[in-house]
């Protein structure tokens, strides 16, 4: 088990190097750098020379092989640099917004995790019926409704029914934890529900097909209570491929909330990409696109465990 | 004085309702078993053997299937009237079901020992400890060794064998009064369906367990039932003992049935009966007797429902006319003899060649980064034969003896690690692809899956002129399709066929069409890999007979893969036994059948059960012990002494080479 995980950390590294490669040059090949929007931006004229001497001073003058080799010793050190927007270091600039993004992804992922998996069962146990039929309307509503849309309904019937509006100040968890869920569980809500119905429909077609597997079959030949059928026989056997669903669509809440963000005023790490996109910040962007090529293939490991610990079939294979 | 019976099916129906219609798979099917009976239901696919089982159980699918008219009497009970509860109740504890495939029947994600006891706890609400120990003596019962341990694992650390050792377990586990067992034994191998066939009928006799056997093993049913049921279309045709069924069975179908199965007591030469034609469809059967259609004694008579009466005590038959075949005046045709002739040119040189052939698959097991480790299964070791123009070369063996892989080596599928395979001389071995592809036209083969092998998305003429037009046999799509339809008639189909898609097909009619594309490369050799295994009986009987007389037509030569030792009997004029790759015993089909040699070759004679009750009862039960060990580490010396009654010390030590004991007859045994 702990030689897997090495294994598995270990084959990490290839990939990661891979994505650093090819974010550097992609960034680098489309013309304009951040001196230009940085000085530029506002219309005002600026010497040639004032430019020369920022991008001098950012290190954008040096050979493209150079700024890799820096870029390549920085990423080995954990030395992400600054901003070159704001001077402040990278480190600083993401762990403000990833402490809020990770929490409302975390809070979707429980939220959907809650919803999807009875919807889910329910809907294939009662293939067919106007209960099937109902919760599958319910989740087809869930992948149409944008989520920046039910955030925005949602802000407005709090408005309306409550004469209330969550907090805008994000308060950390652990400084005052009331503050900070009635601040995020809205935005994890909005986010929540599409994810929610992502994995429901895939709980479901995964139920319907484990049902007919000879296994429950032996199951009610020998007897069992139908809801140890179902709760000991099949579901266990039908969460795998729903965990796949559940850690992509985490992984991807990591850099994907931008418009949820923006609707509920929140200054996560989406916000922080786009911004440092559209300002050609390459030192942050590029720490923010390792960042979400860690989370992806952290989640795909934990997606791998869990999978392990479900079938032994693969537990006994990986050794 | 009879027991009265402990179960009584009384006039079943039973629907499926499709989006094509209603299928009406059991129609008023009647049986009693009583305890300690073994009742054997026989019948090919689709006749409703399963479902009028599941319906006893009540686990017909949902909602699809439904009873619609019958009693189902089980101690007195209508099971049908019960709640779903009271039901479940019986399940598992008054009558529990085995099922054919013990691969899947097993939940994969929890341990077996969780799996057995389940029952234990649910219906004699045993504590841990009871149903810990009633476990481990479940194991012992059904011949697991170390059952403390075994209980920990889960379904996929053990073989097929051993997995349905572990579901017999589990129908035993609270000591029902009724075992259904529908084709326990058809995913396994002749030695181990012979253990697993022992063990039932031995544990229900000593329980007084009454024990309903669904097969289409025709051996199996008279090795080991007590009465039978024969079944076609939706019906019982037949009732009566296995003597009465066997020895004089009086209905067309079960008569056809016997006669067209390949015997192991019977020597090559007679042409096999066979059943023309197909059963019909349940959606809308036929009016009157279901069979006629098929039947070669078909009256006007038969234009009316046949009813199930008695004909003698105890022996029941759905025909009008079966007082005729009692009393004798009404005879099937004797059997046809195969037209014999100068078919094999033995002085000739051999068409095949095969010379020290060995395959090595190199396996790799994930260790860490750095700590892989490999290990060679020895698929194929050190194989030799000849074949002679116009002969058939049977291959037979277990699973995993490598006769496939053989067939693939032969057909450059797999190139092999070390040994020559000449075909008219030339090694096919050392061929680059490009030389290939003059030998490949030459040597063509049948697959044994008539589903799976033939595109779905071709119709079944462009499926037959694809290799003509890649090899430019033809010069144009019109003459394609003429000869085309050549070949179609040719195995007895129907040049209009040409327009259908495989799914419109029957099993045996998709059969010959992969027969059909075989031919039209115009070979001389075809390698068949176990051509008719997933076929029915009735549909086997007509497929061989194809395979033979093409052969006389086109002067072919056939190495002919399967694990049917009686089908392999009929069809070849040599055979080759082999176990864990290696060749065991080469000999003339007949001398290896009346006289064999090698002590795994009787132990496979002795575990294939013949359809004659009378020989069955003769024959001592004898069921070879223990399993086939993993190619991955195959015993030392002779791969057969863990499991050879004969062996000693030297045959862990020497590997024995076939030797030539009598003329022709090459046996790999240093005690013979």
């Amino acid at each position: 088990m702990l030689g897997y995980l090495a294994n598995r950390t270990l084959l990490m590294i290839p990939t990661l190097v891979g994505v650093a490669i090819l974010i550097f040059f992609m960034l680098r090949v489309v013309p304009g750098d951040i001196v230009e929007v940085k000085l530029r931006g506002d219309g005002g004229s600026v010497t040639q020379e004032t430019i020369e001497k920022e991008r001098a001073r950012l290190g954008l003058d040096q050979p493209m092989i150079v700024q890799f080799g820096q870029w390549m010793t920085g990423l080995a050190t954990l030395n992400l640099g600054n901003s070159m927007w704001t001077d402040r270091p990278v480190v600083e600039e993401i762990s403000l917004r990833l402490e809020l993004t990770l929490q409302v992804a975390l809070m979707a992922t429980v939220i959907a995790i809650l919803i999807a998996i009875p919807l889910g069962t329910l809907s294939a146990l009662f293939k067919d019926t106007w209960i099937d039929y109902t919760i599958r309307i319910v989740t087809i509503a869930g992948l149409a409704v944008p989520s920046f849309w039910l955030g925005m309904i949602i802000i407005l019937g709090l408005l309306y029914l409550f004469n209330w509006l969550p907090p805008i100040t994000y308060t950390p968890f652990y400084v005052d934890p009331v503050a900070n869920i009635s601040q995020l569980i809205w935005p994890a809500l909005a986010v929540g529900y599409r994810y929610s119905a992502v994995v429901a429909r895939m709980v479901r077609s995964s139920i319907v097909e484990v049902m007919k597997e000879d296994y429950i079959r032996t199951a009610r030949a020998k007897g069992v209570f139908e809801k140890l059928v179902v709760s000991r026989h099949a579901m266990r056997n039908a969460m795998l491929p729903a965990i796949t669903v559940i850690g992509l669509e985490f992984a991807f809440l990591i850099g994907g909330l931008v418009v949820t963000e923006q609707v509920f005023n929140l200054n996560g790490l989406g916000r922080l990409f786009v911004q440092a996109i559209s300002r050609n910040d390459f030192t942050l962007i590029q720490s923010i696109v390792m960042l979400i090529a860690v989370v992806f293939i952290v989640t795909n490991l934990v997606v791998d465990l869990l999978y392990a610990w479900l079938d032994p079939r693969i537990r006994y294979g990986s050794k | 004085m009879l027991a009265p019976p402990l179960l009584s099916v009384e006039d079943l129906h039973v629907h499926f309702v499709t989006s094509r219609g209603v299928v009406r798979a059991v129609e008023g099917v009647s049986y009693e078993i009583r305890p300690g009976e073994v009742l054997a239901i026989v019948g090919e696919s689709g006749c409703g053997k399963s479902v009028s089982s599941l319906a006893v159980m009540r686990l017909l699918a949902k909602p699809a299937g439904r009873v619609v008219h019958g009693r189902i009497m089980f101690e007195g009970v209508n099971l049908l009237e019960l709640s779903d509860e009271e039901m479940r109740e019986r399940r598992g504890r008054d009558i529990s079901m085995i099922f054919q495939e013990p691969m899947t029947s097993l939940n994969p994600v929890l341990p077996i020992g969780l799996q057995i006891k389940e029952p234990l706890f649910i219906h004699l609400k045993m504590t841990e400890e009871q149903a810990q120990a009633r476990a481990v003596e479940l194991l012992k019962m059904v011949g697991i060794t170390d059952p403390e341990r075994r209980l920990d694992q889960y379904p996929h650390q053990f073989s097929g064998g051993m997995r349905q050792r572990v579901m017999i377990a589990i129908g035993l586990a609270c000591n029902p009064k009724l075992i259904i067992a529908d084709e326990p034994t058809t995913a396994l191998d002749v030695t181990i369906q012979a253990q697993i066939l022992e063990l039932m009928k031995e544990l229900s006799r000593k329980l007084n367990i009454a024990l309903i056997v669904i097969t289409h093993n025709l051996g199996v049913v008279a090795r080991y039932a007590d009465r039978v049921n024969v079944m076609y279309a939706a019906r019982v045709v037949e009732q009566g003992t296995a003597d009465q069924v066997f020895l004089a069975p009086r209905h067309p179908y079960a008569m056809g049935l016997m006669r067209s199965v390949p015997r192991l007591d019977q020597p090559r030469g007679l042409k096999l009966e066979t059943i023309e034609g197909l059963p019909p469809n349940l959606l809308d059967p036929p009016k009157g007797c279901r069979f006629a259609a098929r039947c070669a004694f078909k009256a006007e008579i038969c234009a009316q429902d046949p009813p199930l009466v008695e004909i003698e005590a105890g022996h029941f038959s759905a025909c009008l006319r079966a007082p005729e075949l009692a009393a004798g005046t009404l005879k099937p045709a004797p059997q046809a003899r195969v037209d014999a002739g100068v078919r094999i040119a033995k002085d000739a040189p051999p068409l095949l060649d095969v010379q020290g052939l060995k395959k090595f698959f190199t396996v790799t097991r994930k260790g860490g980064l750095f700590s892989n480790t490999t290990s060679q299964v020895r698929a194929v070791n050190d194989v030799s034969f000849k074949i002679a123009p116009g002969e058939t070369l049977g291959l037979v063996g277990e699973s995993g003896c490598g006769k496939t892989t053989i067939g693939r080596l032969v057909l450059r599928l797999e190139n092999p690690t070390e040994g020559a395979i000449k075909f008219k001389g030339e090694d096919i071995a050392a061929k680059s692809l490009n030389e290939l592809r003059d030998i490949r036209r030459k040597i063509q083969v049948i697959f044994q899956d008539p589903y799976s092998s033939l595109n779905p998305r071709m119709t079944i003429g462009q499926i037959i002129a694809e290799p003509l037009m890649v090899y430019k046999i033809v010069p144009n799509a019109k003459a394609a399709a003429e000869r085309v339809a050549e070949l179609l008639v040719q195995v007895g189909l129907f040049a209009y066929m040409a327009e259908r898609y495989p799914h419109e097909m029957s099993g045996g009619q998709r059969q010959r069409v992969g027969i059909a594309r075989a031919l039209a490369m115009e070979p001389e050799f075809i390698v068949c890999d176990e051509p008719v295994s997933a076929l029915d009986v009735s549909i086997q009987g007509q497929i061989i007979n194809l395979l033979e007389n093409l052969q006389h037509k086109l002067n072919l030569t056939y190495l002919f893969i399967a694990h049917d030792l009686a089908v392999v009997r009929h069809i070849s004029d040599r055979v080759v036994v082999m176990y864990l790759g290696r060749l065991m015993e080469m000999a003339d089909g007949d001398a290896l059948y009346a006289e064999p040699l090698h002590p795994y070759t009787k132990a496979l004679l002795d575990a294939a059960p013949v359809p004659d009750p009378s020989v069955e009862r003769a024959r001592a039960p004898r069921a070879l012990k223990g399993e086939t060990p993993s190619p991955l580490n195959p015993p030392s010396g002779c791969v057969f002494h863990t499991r050879c009654p004969l062996a000693d010390g030297d045959c862990k030590k020497i590997v024995p080479e076939p030797r030539e004991v009598k003329p022709g007859h090459f046996v790999a045994c240093i005690k013979v």
